[in-house]
């Protein structure tokens, strides 16, 4: 950065130029680094001990055996990936799909109703939105809390209907509505305030003229606002199923409110208890890489409509 | 015509059934914090809160809430300093220079924002462990930087783009050095742009649960969200302290609501401003 004015204009001669050639890579440099140590690092690591026994004697220093495939068959021969991967991949398909319906649904209800109710949708989104994740599983666990949560003294207002004491987390189905209404309700505001804001760019004209033509209100959704919102509709469903993959941290917490136990798990805590909790580090890192191909070919799309972004 | 008013109330009904679904459990979070520990215990919950700050003195005076605060200040603090400044010069390079290598920066940033915690959370707890940083702040640290660094260097890739470049070089022209002409021209109108992608890496930096959680186990060591997830845990009687668990959430809650609320326009309109109209 020593290059002063008058030398600039005159004297551009080859040392100049080759600064300016080293300038990007110098500034990238610090992102490289940090990218390098903190995720290069850990997946060179996890890709060499996929293919090597890596557990408790390794632990205490005997040195990790090469192995081959055998983590990775081992894994596949196993049933319970399969019950866990299944269980993942359906819960992931569920959530986002319910997701992206109510979401395109309170979008679509925020564009007819007067402005006052719409912006208190807004607003109730926005603060359900903001909510830390912690903080929203610990405030679901005392709505749903057994003796005085609030959600099973209205169900017991139901005549006949009596839930007082009863534990949502027990049965591992009612877990995962559990879960998936918890992640449901924070995700929908994304998904609703972003095809709301797709909608308010879907010109009037257009829509008039529709209107001229005779289509009514199912019609102008299906073949006009539907078309036209297509790329957003597309890339949200794609993000709901990339985060509805990844709910470590969701299902812990609730593991953790009072349901430990293999049949409570999806791929993040499988992987967990693997690896971390159980020492079996060569399995779980084979896990974490099939874990790794599922979402990036997930995101492919993604991250090519982001490149195009880039051009 | 008339159906049709009917239609738009009916409407705007649900739109508040809606509302009231979504506002409720915050509400209830700041209803209940506000209640005394023998209302939360009545049968019959109370729906409108009286005004009793109890649970907040309880928290101040008795858990680690202000230990936890100060540990995620630091970690936050440390993450938010090295990413701006990594990020930052980063997105110079990507957006102001063509250069060998570039795409596969770009790629690899794109990348990584899509990998999950569970793909990686195993590798990175046996490297921090390799460095016997478990349970410090600087474990920590290196993974968040590297966590945020992508997002934020793609965030600001679109703000230093959408300062001219000839901005710069007209006031080199004026005499100015590439530094000068960058510190006084560009900088000022990128400023916007870096508090905003600062916000976004605070938030995800100060909420982050999964990879704290892995790597700092010791009870000494807790970010808010660890120590909100130990203070929630049931005491050896079995109770939980509604009231003053509760309290912890909102305060816990409040700073994130606040600077979210700075910055969630650009989220939405970000996603959508190219998608449309492109």
């Amino acid at each position: 950065m020593s290059a002063s004015a008058t030398e600039a204009p005159a004297t551009s001669g080859a040392a100049q130029r080759r600064k300016t050639r080293l300038l990007p890579y110098l500034l990238g440099l610090p992102a490289v680094i940090t990218l390098l140590i903190g995720m290069g690092y850990p997946l060179v690591w996890q890709v060499l001990n996929s293919f090597r026994e890596y557990g408790l004697p390794q632990q205490f220093g005997a040195p990790p055996k090469f192995i081959g495939l055998d983590n990775y068959t081992a894994l596949l021969a196993d049933s319970e990936f399969w019950t866990v991967l299944g269980r993942s991949l359906a819960f992931m398909a569920v959530t986002a799909l319910i997701t992206m319906l109510l979401g395109t649904l309170i979008a679509l209800l925020m564009k007819v109703v007067p402005n006052w109710a719409r912006i208190a949708v807004q607003v109730a989104m926005l603060l359900a939105w903001a909510m830390p994740l912690v903080t929203q599983m610990t405030v679901w666990n005392w709505l749903l809390a057994q003796r005085n949560g609030v959600f099973n003294y209205l169900l017991s207002l139901i005549p006949g209907v009596d839930m007082i004491g009863h534990n949502w987390l027990v049965e591992p189905l009612s877990f995962f509505a559990v879960a998936c209404i918890i992640i449901t309700w924070s995700s929908v505001p994304f998904v609703a305030l972003s095809v709301y804001a797709g909608l308010t760019q879907v010109p009037e004209e257009v829509r008039e003229a529709a209107a001229l033509d005779g289509a009514n209100g199912t019609k102008m959704f299906f073949h006009i606002t539907m078309p036209m919102l297509r790329p957003i509709f597309v890339i949200l469903l794609l993000l709901q199923m990339i985060w509805d993959l990844r709910v470590y941290a969701q299902i812990n917490l609730l593991q953790g409110f009072g349901a430990a136990g293999t049949k409570y798990d999806l791929l993040g805590t499988y992987i967990y208890n693997l690896g971390i909790a159980g020492g079996h580090f060569g399995s779980a890192a084979a896990a974490a890489m099939l874990v790794m191909v599922i979402t990036v070919g997930l995101s492919w799309f993604y991250v090519r409509e982001l490149l195009k972004e880039d051009d | 015509m008339k159906s049709r008013s009917l239609w738009r109330s009916l409407a705007a009904i649900l739109a508040v059934i809606v509302a009231l679904a979504w506002v409720f459990p915050v509400y209830w979070m700041v209803n209940t914090s506000l209640q005394s520990t023998t209302q939360i215990n009545k049968l019959t919950p109370t729906f409108f809160p009286s005004f009793n700050l109890g649970n907040y003195k309880a928290v101040f005076e008795k858990s680690g809430f202000f230990d936890a605060l100060g540990i995620s200040l630091v970690v936050t603090g440390i993450a938010l300093v090295i990413c701006i400044v990594v990020a930052f010069v980063g997105a110079l390079a990507i957006s102001r220079f063509r250069f060998r290598g570039r795409k596969a920066l770009v790629l690899a940033i794109i990348l990584v924002q899509m990998l999950p915690a569970e793909a990686m959370f195993i590798a990175q707890y046996k490297m921090i462990s390799g460095l016997n940083l478990l349970n410090s702040v600087a474990g920590v640290s290196i993974i968040y930087v590297a966590m945020v660094v992508p997002f934020t260097m793609w965030m600001l890739r679109g703000f230093v783009a959408g300062v001219p470049a000839d901005l710069e070089e007209s006031a080199m022209i004026d005499g100015c050095t590439r530094m000068q002409a960058f510190m006084k021209v560009t900088f000022p109108l990128l400023a916007p742009g870096l508090v905003a992608s600062g916000v976004f890496a605070f938030l995800q930096v100060w909420n982050e649960y999964a990879l704290a959680s892995i790597i700092l186990t010791s009870d000494k060591m807790e970010t808010l969200p660890l120590w909100l997830r130990n203070f929630a845990q049931p005491s050896s009687m079995g109770m939980i302290e509604w009231g003053q668990v509760m309290a912890g959430s909102v305060l816990v809650a409040v700073p994130v609501i606040i600077f979210f609320l700075i910055v969630q326009n650009r989220m939405t309109q970000g996603l959508v401003g190219g998608a449309v109209k492109g």
